[in-house]
C-alpha cells in the first residue's frame, strides 16, 4: 500500500470516526445523567442538518446553523419536559422503547414535513471539486471542517465538565443520583440540560457533515446504531472512550475496504464488536464494576 | 381445566371467525389473519425470552430470516447442474430431493421443503445456541448491543449474498406439502387451510409455552427474572436455563420463517431488518412482557392492521405512537389495564355529567 | 385476566369484519402498490405523486369512457411482505381492474405469481429485466431495460477510446440487475471490468471505496449502477479525491435532486436516460414532445418540485393501462389483450409496442445519452436524433 493511499484511507477513516464518536458521546450525556440510552439521538442529527438546510434561503449559513442547533436544543428540552421528566423511576426497558418510539416518529414527521428528497448544505469552503493534497492524498476541505467541529466539540464538553458548576453537577448525578439529591442539586433540570446538550451536539454534527453526506429524513436510524455501537465498544457512559472506539470504528471500516468486498463492511465492523463484547463485556475501556452497577 | 379453557376459547374463536368471513363473503381477511399469525409464533417466543427470563433480544427477526431464507434458498436453488456429483446422488438416495419442472418447463431439481424445513430449522437453533453462550452473559445495554449485532450481521450476509438473492430476496418459493391434501402456499384456493394451519400453529406455540411457564423451567426463569443472584445462590442453573429459552424461541422464529416464507412464495431483505427486530420487541412490550396472551394478541392485531395497510403511509408513525402512549399510560402492556375499571369509570362519569348537567342547564 | 383478553379479542375481531367494503358501479377501480415510504420512498414518492395527477386530470376530463378512475394507492415502505398481502387485498377485496407499481424489483418478483393466479394486468414500475424476461402472461413494466442502457453506455465508451473500466453498483435490486447486466455485456463489446465493489445503499461517505478503485491505474472510466441518493456521493468523492476518469451513471440518474446534490462534481456525467430529462431541447414535433412538456408543467406546477424520470415510469403505467381499458372496458383478460396489443404509444420513457413476446414495449433507441452541464441535463455528444422510425411489428 502506498502512503499515499494509506493517508487516504486514514483520512476517510477518521471522519467516519468523528461522526460516530459525536453521535456516541450524545448517547453518553444523557446515559450518564439518566442511565438510559436515547435512540432518537440520530434524530438530533438529521434534524439540525434538515432545519439549516431550509433556512439557508432566509440565513446566511452560520445564523442558520447557529438557529437549527438552538432549535434542535429546543426540541431536545421538549422531549424530556413532555415524555420522561414527570415518569416516576421508569425501568430501563420503558425508556429504550419510549426513546424508539420517539425516533420512529420524529422521522416519520420529517418525512410528511421535508418530502423523501435529499438535501445538503452548501460546502463551507469551495464546492463539491475543491480538495486539498496532504501528504500526496487528496480529501475536502469538509472533511477538515468535520473533524476539527467534531474536536472542539470534545474538548468544549471536557472543558464543561471539568471546570463549570453546572458541569460538576451534571457529573454528580451522573455518579450518584441520590447522593446528588441530598447534596441540594436539581437532578431533574440536569436530565433535562443533558437533552438539550445532547439535542445540541447533535445538531451541530449534522450541520457540519451535511454537505459530505447530504441529509435526508432517514439518516437517522443508521447514525443512532453506530453510535449506540460505538459508545458499547468503548464502554458506556465514557465519552473520552467514545473518541477513542469511534476512530477505531472507522479507520477499521475504511482499511477493511482494501481487503474485502465493500458490502460485508457492516458485518464486519459488528463482528469484531461482537468478539470484544464476548471478551470483555463491559466495553473496551469500560470498568466492569461500573457496568455491573448500572441496573438493566 | 381453567388452564385449557381460554385456549378452547380461542379455538372456537379462531373457528368462528372462518366461518363468519365464510357467511359474510369476506374471506380475503383470512390472508392476513394467516400472515399475522406466523408473526404472533415468532412473538410469543420472544415474549417468553423477554418476560420470563428478562433477556431483550433486538435480533429475532436475524432468527426468523435464517428460518425463511435457508428454507427458500434450499427449495428453489436448482441443483441440476450438480445432478451428477456424489452429494446429490446420496441426497437423492435419501429423498430429500424433488425433480421436476420450473414455471418456464425447465428441468429443476432442489431439496424437498420437508427437509428444508428441517435444515433451516435446527440451523437456527444451532446458531441461537452458540451465539446464546455468551451473549446471555452479557447485561443491560450490552446484551441489547450484542443481540441487535447478530440481527445487523444476518441483514448484511442476506443483502451482499449471491444465493440469498441479495437486495431482491428469493420468490417463487414452492408450496410446502405437509400431509398429503395439505400445503401451506399462498394460492387464492388454499386459504381456509392454511388460515387453519397458520392458528394450529400458533395454538400449539401457545400450549407449548403455556406449560413451559408452569412448569419447574417457569418457576426457574421467574427467578431469573426476579433476581438472577438470588437464583443463581439458592441452586437454579441460570445460564442453562435462559440458554434452552433462548434457543426456543430461536426455533420459533425459524419456524413462522419457513411457514410464512412458503406461505408468501418468497422472502426478502426486509424480513432481516433491525426494524422488524425492534418492532417484535415493541410489541411484546405493549402486549405487556411477561404476559404470553398480551403479546399474542397484540401481535396479532398489530400485524393484521400494518399488512391490511389501514394507516397507509402513517404505518409507521402510528406504530411510534403506540408505543410512546402504552409505555407512558400503561408500562405493563395494554391488557394490564383495568379495562373493567375504566368502563365504569367513564359509566360514571357519564351519568354524573347528565345528572349535573340538568342542574345547571337550568339557570343558564 | 385472561376471560378480559378474550373478550377484548372477540371485540376487535367483529369491529374489523364490520367495515365490508362496497365498489361502487359507475367507477373503474386501478390499483398501485407504491414505496411511498421507507428505503425506496425516491420511487415511490413521485410516483404516487404523479398518479395523483393523472386520476384527476382524467377524472376532470370526464373519466375512461364516461367512468370516473378510482385510484387505490397502497403504501408498501419498500417490504415484499406487505406487496403481497396488498396485491391479494386489491385483487380480491377491491377488485381492481388492474395494478401499477410496485417501485421496486424485489417487490414485483414477489408478487409476480399471485398476479398470474388471479389473472389480473400488473404494471410494474421496477427495472430489472428478469421481471419481463421470461414473459409472464399478466405481468408488464414501464422502466427501459437495463441491457439497452449497459449498451449505450458501452458504445459511449468506444467512441471515446476507454476499454478498462470500474463498476460500482448499490446494493437495490436496481443495482444487482444492472451489475450483472453490465458484466454480461461488457466481453461481448470488447470491455474489461478491472474493478467491482458493491455499496450500501445508504452510504454517508464513499471516499475509501474510491481511493481503493483509483488506486488501480489501468481504470479509464467508472460506471455507477445505482438508483440512490449515494451516487451524488460518488460523483463528489471522486473528484474531490482528484481524480478525473469519466463517470458513467444509469438511468437510475435521472432526477435533477442528484446533479443539485453533487454540486459542481456533477459536471460532465454521462449517463442514458429517457427523454422527459431534455424535453426542451427535442425538436418540434417528435412524438413524445408535445406529452413530455405537458407532463413536466403539469406535475412542478403542482408539487414544486422538478419532474423526475421515476414519476414518468408511473405515467407510463397510467397511460398504458388507461389506454387498454378505454379500448377493452374492465374485462381483466380483455384489458391485458388490449396491452399487448398497444402499438407506438409515446409515453414518457420512449414509444411502447407491445407484443405477446415483449411486455416491456421500449426499444434502445428509447434512450438518449445525457451529459450534466452548467448544473443541467443535456444531450450528450451530437444534436438529439429527428423523430425516430418507430418500430412497426
Amino acid at each position: 500500500m502506498t502512503v499515499e493511499l494509506f493517508v487516504q484511507y486514514l483520512f476517510a477513516g477518521i471522519t467516519y470516526g468523528a461522526i460516530y464518536a459525536i453521535v456516541a458521546i450524545g448517547f453518553n450525556i444523557i446515559y450518564n445523567t439518566t442511565g438510559i440510552i436515547n435512540f432518537a439521538q440520530g434524530e438530533f442529527v438529521m434534524l439540525g442538518g434538515m432545519i439549516s438546510i431550509s433556512l439557508l434561503p432566509y440565513l446566511p449559513l452560520t445564523l442558520a446553523i447557529a438557529v437549527a442547533v438552538l432549535v434542535t436544543m429546543i426540541f431536545g428540552a421538549l422531549l424530556e419536559i413532555c415524555f420522561i421528566r414527570w415518569l416516576e423511576s421508569p425501568s430501563v426497558l420503558r425508556m429504550i422503547i419510549i426513546t424508539i418510539g420517539l425516533s420512529i416518529l420524529t422521522r416519520e414527521a420529517a418525512l410528511h414535513i421535508w418530502g423523501e428528497s435529499i438535501r445538503s448544505l452548501p460546502y463551507f469552503v469551495g464546492n463539491e471539486i475543491t480538495t486539498v493534497a496532504i501528504w500526496g492524498a487528496r480529501i475536502s476541505p469538509q472533511v477538515l471542517w468535520v473533524i476539527g467541529a467534531c474536536g472542539l466539540m470534545v474538548l468544549f464538553l471536557s472543558l464543561f465538565f471539568q471546570t463549570t458548576s453546572v458541569g460538576r453537577e451534571m457529573r454528580a448525578c451522573a455518579a450518584n443520583r441520590k447522593a446528588a439529591i441530598l447534596c441540594g442539586i436539581n437532578t431533574r433540570n440536569m436530565v433535562t440540560l443533558s437533552f438539550v446538550l445532547s439535542a445540541g451536539i447533535g445538531a451541530l454534527a449534522g450541520c457540519v457533515m451535511s454537505p459530505i453526506t447530504s441529509t435526508e429524513y432517514s439518516i437517522g436510524t443508521g447514525l443512532a446504531i453506530k453510535g449506540f455501537t460505538v459508545a458499547i465498544l468503548g464502554g458506556l457512559g465514557n465519552s473520552m472512550a467514545a473518541v477513542g472506539a469511534g476512530l477505531l470504528l472507522g479507520i477499521l471500516e475504511a482499511f477493511s475496504i482494501s481487503v474485502l468486498p465493500l458490502a460485508f463492511k457492516d458485518a464486519i465492523a459488528i463482528a469484531i464488536l461482537l468478539v470484544i463484547l464476548f471478551v470483555r463485556p463491559h466495553g473496551l475501556f469500560g470498568s466492569a464494576t461500573a457496568a455491573g452497577l448500572k441496573e438493566f | 381445566m381453567k388452564k385449557l379453557l381460554p385456549l378452547a376459547a380461542l379455538v372456537l374463536i379462531v373457528v368462528t371467525v372462518q366461518i363468519i368471513t365464510e357467511w359474510t363473503d369476506t374471506r380475503f381477511y383470512l390472508t392476513q389473519l394467516t400472515m399475522s399469525a406466523y408473526y404472533a409464533l415468532l412473538i410469543i417466543g420472544l415474549c417468553v425470552v423477554m418476560g420470563y427470563a428478562g433477556q431483550i433480544s433486538l435480533g429475532h427477526a436475524g432468527f426468523f430470516a435464517i428460518g425463511g431464507y435457508l428454507s427458500a434458498a434450499l427449495t428453489t436453488h436448482n441443483l441440476v447442474a450438480y445432478q451428477n456429483s456424489a452429494l446429490i446422488r446420496m441426497l437423492d438416495g435419501l429423498g430429500v430431493l424433488v425433480s421436476g419442472q420450473d414455471i418456464y418447463g425447465d428441468a429443476l431439481i432442489a431439496v424437498t421443503p420437508w427437509a428444508a424445513c428441517a435444515v433451516a430449522v435446527v440451523s437456527a437453533a444451532v446458531i441461537a445456541w452458540i451465539l446464546g453462550i455468551p451473549v446471555l452473559k452479557l447485561k443491560g445495554h450490552y446484551l441489547a448491543m450484542a443481540t441487535l449485532g447478530f440481527g445487523i450481521i444476518t441483514y448484511r450476509i442476506v443483502l451482499a449474498s449471491e444465493y440469498f438473492g441479495e437486495a431482491d430476496g428469493i420468490s417463487e418459493v414452492p408450496a410446502f406439502q405437509l400431509l398429503p391434501g395439505l400445503a401451506v402456499s399462498g394460492d387464492f384456493g388454499a386459504r381456509e387451510e392454511n388460515y387453519y394451519i397458520a392458528w394450529g400453529l400458533l395454538i400449539i406455540g401457545m400450549i407449548l409455552l403455556r406449560n413451559l411457564i408452569d412448569s419447574r423451567v417457569g418457576r426457574a426463569l421467574r427467578s431469573i427474572h426476579g433476581s438472577e443472584e438470588a437464583a443463581a445462590s439458592s441452586g437454579v442453573d441460570t445460564a442453562r436455563f435462559k440458554l434452552q429459552v433462548f434457543v426456543l424461541s430461536a426455533v420459533f422464529a425459524a419456524v413462522a420463517g419457513v411457514f410464512l416464507t412458503h406461505y408468501n412464495g418468497g422472502i426478502g431483505p426486509s424480513e432481516s431488518g433491525v426494524m422488524k427486530s425492534v418492532r417484535y420487541v415493541a410489541i411484546v412490550a405493549v402486549g405487556g412482557m411477561a404476559h404470553l396472551w398480551g403479546a399474542m394478541i397484540m401481535g396479532v392485531i398489530l400485524n393484521f392492521l400494518s399488512l391490511r395497510g389501514v394507516f397507509g403511509s402513517y404505518d409507521d408513525a402510528v406504530f411510534g405512537l403506540i408505543l410512546i402512549v402504552v409505555m407512558l399510560f400503561a408500562p405493563n402492556g395494554i391488557l394490564s389495564l383495568n379495562w373493567r375499571g375504566y368502563a365504569y369509570m367513564i359509566f360514571r362519569l357519564a351519568t354524573a355529567r347528565k345528572q349535573s348537567g340538568g342542574k345547571t342547564d337550568g339557570p343558564a | 385476566m385472561k376471560y378480559r383478553s378474550i373478550k377484548f379479542i372477540i371485540a376487535l375481531l367483529i369491529a374489523s369484519l364490520v367495515f365490508i367494503p362496497t365498489a361502487a358501479a359507475d367507477t373503474v377501480k386501478i390499483g398501485a402498490i407504491l414505496a411511498v415510504t421507507g428505503p425506496a420512498s425516491f420511487l415511490g414518492g413521485p410516483e404516487a405523486r404523479t398518479l395523483e395527477m393523472l386520476v384527476e386530470q382524467t377524472n376532470a376530463a370526464g373519466g375512461i369512457n364516461g367512468k370516473q378512475v378510482e385510484l387505490i394507492i397502497k403504501d408498501s415502505g419498500g417490504n415484499p411482505e406487505k406487496a403481497i398481502s396488498f396485491a391479494k387485498q386489491l385483487i380480491e377485496e377491491e377488485q381492481v381492474v388492474a395494478v401499477l407499481g410496485p417501485s421496486t424489483s424485489g417487490e414485483t418478483m414477489k408478487i409476480k405469481k399471485i398476479f398470474e393466479q388471479a389473472q389480473t394486468p400488473l404494471i410494474s414500475c421496477a427495472a430489472a429485466e428478469v421481471i419481463v424476461n421470461p414473459v409472464a402472461q399478466y405481468v408488464f413494466k414501464t422502466p427501459q431495460k437495463d441491457s439497452y442502457a449497459a449498451q449505450k453506455i458501452f458504445q459511449t465508451m468506444k467512441d471515446k477510446g476507454i476499454s478498462k473500466i470500474a463498476v460500482l453498483a448499490g446494493n437495490t435490486g436496481f443495482g444487482k440487475a444492472g451489475k450483472a447486466q453490465l458484466l454480461k455485456i461488457a466481453p461481448t463489446m470488447g470491455i474489461e471490468v478491472v474493478e467491482a465493489e458493491v455499496y450500501d445503499k445508504k452510504s454517508k461517505d464513499l471516499s475509501a471505496v474510491i481511493a481503493k478503485i483509483k488506486a488501480n491505474k489501468d481504470v479509464q472510466a467508472v460506471v455507477n449502477w445505482s438508483i440512490v441518493p449515494a451516487q451524488a456521493i460518488v460523483a463528489k468523492n471522486m473528484r474531490q479525491a482528484g481524480w478525473d476518469v469519466p463517470l458513467f451513471q444509469s438511468h437510475g440518474f435521472g432526477n435533477i435532486k442528484y446533479v443539485e446534490a453533487a454540486g459542481a462534481a456533477a459536471e460532465g456525467i454521462i449517463f442514458p436516460a429517457g427523454r422527459l430529462l431534455v424535453a426542451d431541447m427535442l425538436p418540434d414535433g417528435h412524438p413524445q414532445k408535445a406529452l413530455l412538456t405537458e407532463y413536466i408543467q403539469a406535475y412542478e406546477g403542482k408539487y414544486q418540485e422538478a419532474a423526475s424520470t421515476f414519476g414518468g415510469h408511473a405515467y407510463d403505467a397510467y397511460i398504458i393501462a388507461t389506454a387498454a381499458i378505454e379500448k377493452a372496458g374492465t374485462d381483466k383478460a380483455k384489458i391485458r389483450d388490449a396491452i399487448e396489443q398497444i402499438k407506438d404509444l409515446p409515453g414518457t420513457g420512449g414509444i411502447f409496442s407491445f407484443s405477446a413476446e415483449d411486455h416491456n414495449g421500449l426499444d434502445i433507441d428509447s434512450f438518449e445519452m445525457i451529459t450534466v452541464k452548467g448544473g443541467k441535463f443535456v444531450p450528450y455528444g451530437n444534436a438529439l436524433a429527428a423523430p425516430q422510425n418507430v418500430k412497426i411489428q
